[in-house]
């Protein structure tokens, strides 16, 4: 699991945390160097999972290559499919119905609230708070339910089709979502009542990992972890699109940028995005739930940027058309590949213990980096 | 005849009894571990083995008894075989001077429940405890292997600190009890009537504190988490040997539950013991009745500290080494000492007068 | 009928398989009359059930009746900010379009990192945000086309900025403007072989670093694989049929991302 060059020498020495390691979150390796207990450098070493998902983007045809994004965020699939489904649908100048952009906000909420539990999880059993990762994945396991119901798949679910959605809501859709919703926050405050307050956990995260707004966004990091730092930036008040713009919620900011302000800002989105659900799902529209479009898509010749508010960040889609029912260059630009760069400037002077709480908070997927 | 049975055959006995039980202790510990873990996180735990579980100690030695025993290539045999027995042996012979009970009267002869009563009770067990961080450091030594061995010495310097402050923080006692004898200590609050804690909270606080970090537990097991960098001395132990270190653990977790029990909870004796009119919860009229009464109160004050321990491990995150020691020598060991001085006052001026 | 129905709201699954197709032959023969008359085509399939589908005309928002149906063209575009660079790199600017409501601006590679600095320190749209870098391979023209998207937190806009440069020249890296650049370059470097001048750590980022071969240029098979490095480094042979160097294929059905 680690080698090291030299044990005693006084200047520095060289671990590689990984790439099979409890903490990394995936097949991640970090090479750091270290001055006794300080981190002076730290080199991500990724790739572990490359599978190649922009190349066949241009081998399948739009359709077919919606499940095959459904793997690269695996813990956010949905957002993933939101993301693309949308940006074809802008291509080829079809929108969604009503109902279908209903369910696809509802959805992607859902997976949302699902990510972050996730991200409690591990970041807390990462810091030795164990208990949390038991009660996040409980409450999970509820939102799984509504999944599979949905759609069959708990994980990578292929919710959502090329102008609308397939599957229409299921019998008790709303019964379920809605009891869930009811709940949510008294659990969102009882994770709170074992971490927020704590002596332990606030020694862990507070001023660690300290990013500025401004350097934040000189690397390009987006999403939780840029609104940590104090810049108010959220792509669906910004640009909204699907329904965002129909319903009433905030966004969280952070102040110093730390991994203390991130927890913070990530807690608040659940209770925001249970807010949307609980919106969302009294107001659901009747209608059909696809556009009416051709079975085989060929958009015009040409390309489209669009970028959506993933879990983790801003999950942009660069899809360059040929005329033909396949893209000519399908290009993800995945929100975590872009943050794990600021690790390196997150960590430097820190002890090696907080490496781990930094690469907790980043909140990767080792699924989207590598794509 | 007298004398063998008085020094050689009673004390055998005892010894053998309170090791026994001892083992016994320490296997439901692994179990209760799980247990409580499992109820704490909303599942049930080990349910198969045995109703509700109860044979999974006895299932889990049988698998480390047959695990493969790996000695690596590189280690030093002998100093790798005996560094866990270094460990355990002290965290089990530390309970040589603690009182599980009162006296009582068996076939003209008045036995004690307690192996011995050495009048340097507490000195004794300070010191053989300090044996077992050796115990640590030879394992990590001896597993010739780099990370081991920085994990053994980081672990040995968290205990070495936080025994500077558990030593302060029971010399309030000491003071008030006036000797370091464990049974004059229980003794002392039998006769006040008050437990030590409500006159020594602070170093009671301290104490327990600093017993936790004694033992690695959490919040202040760094050296030995999973999800750290450097993994902690006993990564390249396996089977019966790593076996020994986990019983060290848990033997050295009672032995501060019953520490913390004696000193500031009054050892044996009951709630209210001063107050005549509880006397019938004494089941005087059995022969053995005080001894029972007694150590049935002792036992149920270690398993409430030892659900403590266990309480605290899966409820709060793990404190980072720097923070540890950080606490270890820049709280803990004022708060100690500003204990002494407040109680060496009180008693000049106010008892000894 | 419900049937028909259901046909219609479901996605095109089957028909675009592992059959060779041509981009240019639909299922149904004769396409081009009826584009113009968009709403018989509902009635026969009512009456009839025929197995083909009717496809109604893939025409992206074009309901009057001309023949051939036109989608979204790349219309130009003039905004301050294309002023600005005219004025200040007038022989650096192509063209400026925008294309289904995206703004581009195209321009010549040789002063990039001067043309990028100047869209993140201007006024008029600062565009403090590189929110991705990417290639393009067009290798008819041999060229690889560099999109950079810039997004503006004071606008809230976001902007293309395109350059060609051939497949053997090397451009200007950004990572000076912008340190997103730094991991995103490499990654083209990585799939495309783009080589970047003044990169502060120009090398592999996803693929191992002995890897020959840049995966996401169009005369690399989908198939590939540099079976001399799995050979050498995993220790296996991993009975791939496309050697690096070699896009034959022999099945005649296989569809290549060239063909």
């Amino acid at each position: 699991m680690a080698e090291a060059e030299t044990l005693f020498d006084a200047s520095e020495l060289t671990v590689s945390m990984g790439p099979q390691h409890p903490s990394t979150h995936g097949v991640l390796q970090v090479k750091l160097k270290l001055d006794g207990e300080r981190v002076l450098d730290a080199e991500c070493v990724i790739g572990y999972l490359h599978r190649g998902v922009e190349k066949l983007g241009e081998a399948q045809t739009y359709g077919q290559f919606v499940p095959t994004l459904d793997r690269m965020d695996y813990i956010a699939a949905v957002s993933n499919c939101l993301g693309y489904c949308e940006t074809i649908e802008k291509l080829i100048g079809v929108t969604a119905p009503p109902r279908a952009q209903y369910i696809r906000v509802i959805m992607t909420e859902l997976n949302r609230i699902t990510s972050h539990l996730l991200w409690l999880g591990t970041h807390a059993i990462d810091l030795g708070a164990i208990t949390t990762f038991l009660y996040c994945f409980r409450e999970r396991e509820e939102i799984l339910k509504i999944f599979e119901n949905y759609c069959g798949a708990r994980l990578t679910t292929h919710m959502f089709r090329i102008g609308g959605t397939q599957y229409e809501l299921y019998e008790g859709f709303k019964e379920q979502v809605r009891t869930f919703i009811q709940d949510f926050p008294k659990k969102v405050d009882e994770y709170e009542t074992l971490l927020t307050e704590n002596r332990i956990w606030l020694d862990r995260t507070k001023n660690v990992g300290i990013i500025s707004g401004k350097d934040a966004i000189d690397l390009g990091l987006t999403g939780p972890s840029l609104r940590g730092s104090g810049v108010q930036w959220d792509l669906r008040k910004a640009k909204p699109y699907c329904v965002y713009s129909e319903f009433d919620f905030d966004i969280p900011i952070g102040e110093v940028g730390d991994t203390y302000d991130r927890y913070l800002v990530r807690m608040e989105e659940m209770r925001q995005s249970a807010r949307i659900v609980a919106q969302a799902i009294e107001k659901i529209p009747d209608g059909p739930i696809m556009a009416k479009m051709s079975k085989i898509i060929k958009p015009p010749v040409g390309d489209i940027y669009h970028s959506i508010e993933s879990p983790k960040g801003e999950l942009g889609y660069y899809i360059v058309s040929d005329g033909s029912t396949m893209a000519y260059r399908a290009r993800v630009r995945p929100p975590s590949f872009v943050n794990l760069q600021s690790l390196k400037k997150m960590v430097a002077g820190h002890m090696v213990a907080d490496v781990v709480a930094v690469i907790g908070t980043l909140d990767i997927v080792l699924g989207e980096i590598d794509r | 005849m007298d004398f063998a049975i008085d020094n050689i055959i009673i004390p055998l006995i005892k010894i053998g009894i309170v090791f026994g039980a001892l083992s016994g202790v320490v296997a439901l510990m692994t179990l209760a571990e799980r247990k409580v873990a499992a109820f704490i996180q909303v599942r049930l735990g080990p349910m198969r083995v045995g109703p509700h579980g109860i044979l999974q100690p006895i299932a889990d030695g049988i698998k480390l008894m047959l695990k493969e025993d790996i000695l690596p290539a590189k280690a030093d045999p002998w100093i790798f075989t005996l560094a866990p027995i270094i460990a355990l042996v002290p965290a089990f012979i530390v309970f040589a001077v603690i009182p599980f009970g009162p006296s009582f009267e068996l076939w003209g002869k008045t036995i004690a429940l307690r192996i011995t009563d050495l009048n340097i009770g507490v000195l004794y067990v300070l010191s053989i405890s300090s044996i077992g961080i050796l115990g640590i450091i030879l394992g990590g030594w001896a597993s010739n292997s780099k990370y081991p061995l920085m994990g053994a010495l980081r672990s040995a310097a968290q205990m070495v600190s936080y025994e500077v402050a558990l030593g302060f923080s029971i010399m309030g006692v000491l003071m008030i009890a006036g000797s370091l004898s464990l049974v004059d200590i229980v003794n002392k609050q039998k006769e006040f009537g008050w437990w030590f804690v409500f006159m020594q909270p602070l170093g009671f606080i301290l104490f327990f504190v600093c017993g936790i970090a004694e033992t690695n537990r959490a919040p202040f097991d760094l050296p030995e988490a999973e999800s750290e960098l450097v993994a902690g001395f006993h990564t390249e132990y396996s089977g019966f040997r790593f076996s020994l270190y986990f019983l060290a653990e848990y033997a050295n977790m009672i032995a501060v539950s019953a520490m913390a029990v004696t000193l500031f909870f009054g050892g044996w004796l009951r709630p209210f013991s001063n107050v005549a009119a509880l006397d019938f919860l004494d089941l005087n009229f059995l022969a053995l009745g005080p001894a029972l009464t007694g150590l049935f109160w002792f036992c149920l004050k270690v398993i409430i500290f030892l659900y403590c321990y266990l309480w605290f491990r899966w409820t709060w995150p793990r404190y980072r080494y720097d923070q540890l020691m950080k606490i270890g020598w820049q709280w803990l060991l004022p708060l100690a000492i500003a204990n002494l001085i407040v109680t060496a006052f009180v008693v000049l001026y106010f008892v000894k007068e | 009928m419900a049937d028909e129905k259901e046909n219609q709201n479901t996605e095109k699954p089957a028909d675009s398989g592992p059959q060779p197709q041509t981009p240019a032959s639909p299922p149904t023969p004769p396409p081009p009359p009826k584009p113009a008359t968009p709403p018989p085509p509902k009635p026969p399939a009512a009456a009839g059930g025929t197995p083909p589908p009717p496809k109604p005309p893939a025409a992206p928002g074009a309901h009057p009746p001309p023949p051939k149906p036109k989608g979204p063209a790349p219309e130009p575009w003039s905004h301050p900010i294309v002023d600005a660079i005219k004025e200040k790199f007038g022989n650096q600017f192509v063209k400026a379009y925008s294309f289904i409501g995206q703004n581009n601006i195209e321009v010549k590679k040789a002063l990039i990192a001067e043309i990028l600095t100047f869209m993140r320190d201007n006024s008029i749209l600062p565009c403090n945000y590189l929110a991705d870098e990417t290639a393009v391979h067009w290798p008819k023209d041999e060229e690889f086309e560099m999109v950079y998207i810039l997004y503006s937190f004071e606008k809230n806009e976001y902007v293309r900025v395109k350059t060609r440069l051939k497949e053997w020249e090397s451009i200007e890296s950004v990572a000076s403007v912008w340190t997103t650049a730094d991991w995103l370059e490499r990654e083209v470097y990585d799939m495309f072989g783009v080589r970047y001048a003044n990169h502060p750590n120009l090398k592999r980022i996803l693929l191992p670093e002995d890897w020959v071969g840049f995966p996401l240029r169009k005369d690399y098979n989908i198939r590939l694989q540099d079976v001399e490095w799995v050979r050498k480094h995993l220790g296996i042979d991993s009975g791939q049929k496309y050697y690096v160097g070699e896009a034959r294929h022999e099945d005649p059905n296989y569809i290549t991302p060239t063909d």
